[in-house]
């Protein structure tokens, strides 16, 4: 196994990384000889379609679980545990529903010993960022499943990491929303120089936020392409529709996943030991 | 939805009148007045206790006795449940033991504890408090037990330590389990007050029981269970109050219309 050599501004490596799963007598492979680098101030979106081990990678960054076979390097040292680098966005939002939005979005800020009226005041300021002002005192059992995604949105964001780990974070909301959103999460992280690892399906998505795209296929997931946006860093999401480069990349990526999306998923069969 | 509430309510009254009288007619034409008294009896003899002070003063013991129980059986079971939910080496070396234990009804306990502690108050309450603990405790443990695996990881990756899993997780979540408990245990703190003093007392409502009893006086003993009963529901309706204060998130969810 030939280690990646770890080079300045790398955060994550990812060398080789194969992660099995036990499933009971069965077992199954979500992830096969994944190698990648993940360069600190990047966003990188892992792009494929639904089970090709995507959020496993996720996973394995938060340190939630360990690889089976290969390394994963956190700024250049061995995962051990959980990583208190990051914070992680899962695919269900994992609200508590005895705590209202506001609550909610402030455990992080309770954790880290932010005292109460700066929590309030960050809170606030949160809640605005996602447009759920008016929704701060209401429980999340009375949200819509986009409402729901938002407060865990600005949760995340309350837990200042350097990190962020987001999986499928807009798919429920609708396409206004989710740019409003994209464009705060792109500000968010550039001002801030945070590096995101972003799991979608969603192509246009990709192709809008990736500042390297990388493309999945197949049972168990290996990596098909990894592929550089070719517009800058500071582009404005909301012109991309008019630069002829970015429907290159688009088409790009389109052209990658077609073969995959043209093969339903049940029908490659599923790499079991 | 008021005609609705209406209707229910005069339906109701409608069937306690209807039942009152039929016991009404029923024992004094039929000759049982003896055995289940008559509702106007039991009417006089429930008024002469409450103006002579005795329904007060019996009550009051009851209440004092069933509820230091309550708190003193649902504080530890509380306490014990969520230690040993959150030590499951702890809860598989105590799991025998506690089965054994609360396979006992703790009513046979009563003998022994008239023993220990004499006939006073304190034996009341500690054999309601044993009634009690039971109950709390496996209802806390359960809740502790299924607190959800996943919110607990989320709350662990934003650096929570042990403290604020509890705090912030672990309780909140259980606390719906423990009201479960709490709520079934009001009976059972009666039960727990009122059988040692139908055992050995001179005071309180299950005093009155047999003491009524014992004197052949039926209308005694329905004045008092209606007492007895009176007493539950106010216990009754304090824990549901408390329960709706500490948990406001449950009242937006009955209210909230169904949708899927």
């Amino acid at each position: 196994m030939g280690l990646l050599e770890v080079r300045s501004g790398d955060l994550v490596i990812f060398t080789e990384v194969t992660k099995t799963f036990a499933l009971g007598a069965a077992s199954f492979t979500a992830i096969k000889d994944v190698t990648l680098r993940v360069r600190r101030g990047d966003i990188v979106i892992l792009l494929g379609p639904s089970g090709c081990g995507k959020s496993t990678l996720l996973n394995l960054t938060a340190g939630l679980i360990a690889p089976t076979h290969g390394q994963v390097l956190y700024a250049g040292r061995p995962m051990d545990g959980l990583n208190a680098s990051v914070a992680y966005m899962t695919q269900a939002d994992h609200l508590f529903p005895w705590r209202t939005v506001a609550g909610n979005v402030g455990v992080p800020l309770e954790i880290a010993g932010v005292s109460r009226a700066q929590r309030t005041a960050r809170v606030a300021e949160l809640l605005a960022l996602v447009g759920l002002s008016d929704f701060a005192s209401s429980y999340p059992n009375q949200l819509s499943g986009g409402m729901r995604k938002r407060a865990a949105l600005a949760r995340l964001l309350a837990a200042d990491r350097e990190t962020l780990l987001l999986d499928e974070p807009f798919g429920a909301l609708d396409a206004q929303l989710r740019l409003t959103l994209q464009v705060e999460l792109l500000q968010v992280c550039r001002a801030l120089n945070k590096t995101v690892l972003f799991v979608t399906h969603d192509i246009e998505e990709a192709a809008a936020l990736a500042d390297v795209c990388v493309v999945f296929q197949g049972l168990p997931g290996t990596i098909a392409k990894v592929i550089e946006n070719p517009l800058p860093k500071d582009r404005d999401l909301r012109a991309l529709r008019f630069d002829p480069r970015h429907h290159a990349f688009t088409n790009e990526l389109w052209a990658m996943l077609t073969p995959d999306l043209a093969v339903p998923p049940a029908s490659s069969a599923a790499q079991m030991h | 939805m008021t005609t609705h509430r209406n209707l229910l309510y005069v339906t109701r009254l409608a069937f306690l009148l209807a039942l009152l009288a039929l016991w009404q007619v029923g024992s004094t034409r039929g000759g049982f007045e003896f055995y289940i008294s008559s509702p106007i009896a039991i009417g006089e003899s429930f008024w002469h206790l409450l103006r002579s002070g005795a329904f007060l003063f019996h009550a009051s013991i009851t209440t004092a006795e069933a509820f230091l129980g309550f708190a003193i059986g649902g504080g530890a079971g509380m306490l014990v449940g969520v230690g040993l939910g959150r030590s499951k080496f702890l809860a598989d070396v105590l799991d025998p033991f506690l089965t054994a234990f609360y396979s006992l009804p703790k009513v046979a306990l009563a003998p022994l504890f008239v023993l220990w502690f004499g006939i006073g108050i304190e034996m009341k309450i500690i054999l309601a408090a044993v009634t009690v603990f039971f109950l709390v405790f496996l209802n806390t443990y359960t809740g502790v037990r299924n607190v959800s695996r996943e919110q607990l990881t989320v709350i662990r990756i934003m650096g929570a330590n042990e403290g604020h899993l509890l705090t912030k997780v672990v309780l909140p979540s259980a606390i719906t389990w423990v009201f479960a408990g709490l709520r079934l245990s009001v009976p059972y703190a009666l039960i727990g007050a009122i059988v040692g003093e139908i055992i050995a007392s001179n005071r309180g409502l299950g005093f009155l029981v047999s003491d009524a009893a014992s004197k052949f006086d039926t209308a005694g003993v329905f004045a008092a269970l209606v007492g007895i009963v009176m007493l539950a529901m106010v216990l009754n309706v304090a824990v549901k109050q408390t329960e709706r204060w500490l948990m406001p998130w449950k009242a937006s969810e009955g209210l909230r219309e169904v949708t899927v």
